[in-house]
């Protein structure tokens, strides 16, 4: 999304200590334990991406670990799909969302990953592959969900395949499933549904963000949530629907409803820290920020599901054939081989190899973050700050509860130009 | 043999002229003519969601006044944002002009001392020495529901509830582009003003001017230059400004630069261009107007 939590900072000891965790845990895999040989020319990747998974502490380990040298390029998920359109030789190594494919595909900047030389790729959670939890159940495919745009038809192909090839559009690093944020002491009442976050007893305390492809969608859970409307796709909406569904947000809009909108975590994090909102649209870190300030704020598990999104890694086209793609898929490889799916994991986020974020993690962090079990400890972040204390539990529960409850994707609609244009009829009401 | 040599000499003054100009045409052509140029063209092109089609297509501007006749008589999306966004011009220009007259009279006119002068001046930039955003932000916590302002007016028991148009709001939104941009009225009028011949004021006085009559007849029409500069600065950054109105009016009011950032961000260069054409039309109409009132040429 556009520019979610950023833990970039890192104190010297808890750099120490991860590299110490780290050296016990070698031989777990067996790039970590390859001993790397510092070579004349250094191996250099321009990693695009938001500023999600851009920490210093993931490109050090990684420089450590294979020599490859990461440089970051931060940029909000808007100009990240920009850049890749009108720039595609600025970068080598692209992190991005899946509902962006609909736009970066058909542009031909993107090179297709070849499934074959990715360790883990059969590793991967059947969440990206086949649209299921390990359990076997099935989750809600609404909206650009992963699976669906995950493979190509061919190397050079500018068509989506609903069947497994070997042409990977994206590798998936890290997804989530989003619901409402709420102020658990301003409400003193249970929260269950959608619905309350266009209920008018939260009149001038709710919020909604400002990312239209991903604001109508909440609006639309709410829609269902009140029983007005069932939408088919709620990630793909025809122009009736979106019609319906703007009409419902433009009227709590003038019912003053709404205390303000919010683009990025920081407004978000400061409009329910602040009290001005006591419901709204949140991402789970910003969730944990507010916690962290010492104020109460739970990510609220709803009855009608979550609405989830994932990002991963792909490559330009321009690294095809030189020693970038080498690198490229050793960087893949190493990302998906444990230590910093761990480190996704700790910040609340799910890695997309679950066995080898898990041999990277203590039994104890593993209950908490991913059984939806009562902590026995107190759970650092990866920074090594207090996050919980012992005896805490996951909102939402285990990572069965809450990627199994995800009905819907973050998406762009075909009809994603009527929908911008309507959107800022909304904004303008 | 006179004239050609005479012709020589003017073609070199002439040669000479163009060389000086030369630099900041090119620059000028370079950064601004050219730019412009391609806007305009790119407004004219059709586009799909990734890429912008080099085809000529009105759609930029017939997807911006969508329904605008259909809706009749209620206003379209268009139209009541820039009818929005002039609004809040208008107040801010309003308020700007009059805070900054002031603020420039009083340095001018009242400061006796060239030292002083210089030193309440540079007083005037210390918000300048931190970033816009972070002038913007400061005022939140002032002006929440749970902010001082409220806490306040809650303790001295004028109110019961927190005020809650205080942020958010028009109001704050006018707010933080007054306080942003009075600096820019203030410095051309204080530059116009000290530049007026203090015997034309003593003059007045001799000859029995009352104040009221002195400002109206003399002060005002001769610091007329820097009124325009600072209303064609103010209002220029007003109608163009989205990051203010959308951080203090909450994300929930609209503005013509809103609406340019919100098509750029779903990469629909041509809509955003054809946008920034319409908004350019109607900033460019009101600063000839104001430029008919002043010849500011004439006057500098």
């Amino acid at each position: 999304m556009t520019d979610r939590s950023k833990t970039t900072s890192i104190s010297r000891r808890s750099l120490l200590k991860g590299a110490a965790g780290v050296a016990g845990l070698a031989g777990s895999g067996t790039l970590l334990s390859a001993p790397y040989v510092h070579a004349a020319d250094p191996k250099v990747l321009r990693y695009l991406g938001t500023a999600v998974n851009e920490g210093d502490e993931i490109s050090k380990k990684c420089l450590a670990d294979t020599g490859i040298k990461i440089e970051y390029i931060t940029a909000t998920t808007d100009d990240v799909t920009k850049r890749v359109i009108t720039q595609p030789n600025s970068f080598d190594v692209l992190d991005t969302e899946y509902f962006s494919l609909k736009k970066l595909v058909p542009s031909g900047n993107i090179f297709a990953l070849d499934a074959k030389k990715i360790k883990e790729f059969d590793n991967i959670t059947p969440v990206f592959t086949k649209g299921e939890l390990p359990s076997g159940k099935k989750i809600g495919g609404q909206g650009t969900a992963p699976w669906k745009v995950l493979y190509l038809e061919g190397a050079n192909s500018k068509t989506f395949s609903a069947t497994p090839t070997d042409f990977i559009t994206l590798i998936p690093t890290v997804y989530n499933a989003d619901t409402l944020g709420i102020r658990p002491d301003l409400i003193k009442r249970p929260i269950n549904s959608w619905a309350e976050l266009l209920n008018p007893e939260f009149k001038g305390k709710a919020a909604i963000l400002n990312i239209p492809s991903i604001g109508i969608m909440d609006a639309a859970l709410v829609v269902e949530a009140t029983g007005q409307y069932k939408y088919a796709d709620k990630g793909n909406m025809t122009k009736a629907e979106i019609d319906l569904t703007m009409k419902v947000l433009t009227e709590a809009k003038k019912a003053g409803q709404f205390r303000a909108f919010w683009k990025d975590f920081n407004e978000s994090v400061n409009l329910m820290a602040s009290g001005e909102t006591v419901i709204q649209s949140m991402w789970s870190p910003a969730v944990t920020k507010v916690r962290s300030m010492g104020i109460a704020c739970t990510f609220q598990p709803l009855k009608e599901g979550y609405r989830s999104w994932a990002s991963g890694f792909c490559v330009s086209k321009a690294v095809a054939g030189g020693p970038k793609l080498d690198w490229a898929y050793e960087f893949v490889n190493w990302y998906l081989s444990g230590w910093a799916g761990a480190y996704l994991n700790r910040q609340g986020y799910y890695s997309a190899v679950l066995s080898t974020a898990k041999a990277n993690m203590t039994e104890d962090e593993w209950g908490y973050w991913m059984d939806g079990k009562p902590a026995k400890a107190d759970i650092k972040g990866p920074d090594g700050t207090l996050m919980e204390k012992a005896g805490a539990v996951r909102d939402g529960g285990s990572y069965e509860d809450r990627m199994g409850g995800v009905v819907c994707w973050n998406a762009v609609m075909d009809e994603n130009d009527y929908m911008v244009r309507k959107w800022n009829e909304f904004i303008a009401a | 043999m006179a004239p050609p040599q005479r012709g020589l000499r003017k073609m070199a003054v002439r040669s000479i002229a163009w060389l000086q100009a030369g630099p900041m045409t090119l620059v000028f052509a370079l950064f601004f003519l050219l730019p412009l140029v391609l806007v305009v063209i790119v407004s004219v092109w059709d586009y799909n969601e990734y890429e912008m089609i080099p085809a000529f297509s009105f759609r930029g501007y017939t997807d911006t006044f969508e329904g605008c006749v259909a809706g009749l008589p209620e206003l379209c999306t268009i139209l009541k944002t820039y009818l929005k966004t002039l609004k809040l011009c208008l107040l801010t220009w309003g308020l700007t002009l009059l805070i900054g007259f002031w603020v420039a009279y009083f340095l001018a006119f009242h400061v006796r001392s060239k030292t002083w002068q210089i030193v309440l001046s540079l007083l005037c930039t210390i918000p300048f020495w931190t970033s816009n955003v972070i002038r913007m932000i400061a005022w939140i916590p002032l002006l929440g529901r749970n902010g001082l302002v409220n806490q306040g007016l809650i303790g001295a028991g004028f109110v019961n509830q927190p005020v809650e148009w205080l942020l958010f709001s028009e109001f704050s939104v006018v707010l933080a582009l007054v306080h942003l941009f009075t600096f820019f009225m203030v410095v051309p009028i204080f530059n116009s003003m000290i530049r007026i011949d203090k015997r034309l004021i003593e003059a007045a006085y001799d000859a029995g001017a009352s104040g009221w009559q002195t400002l109206v007849n003399i002060i005002i029409p001769l610091a007329k230059p820097g009124i325009v500069i600072g209303s064609i600065f103010v209002i220029t950054i007003v109608m163009g400004d989205f990051v203010t109105i959308g951080v203090m009016g909450g994300q929930q009011i609209a503005s013509a630069g809103k609406i340019i950032e919100s098509r750029l961000s779903a990469l629909q260069f041509p809509a955003a261009a054809a946008n920034a054409v319409i908004l350019l039309g109607i900033t460019v109409l009101i600063i000839s107007a104001l430029t008919r009132i002043v010849d500011v040429r004439k006057e500098l």
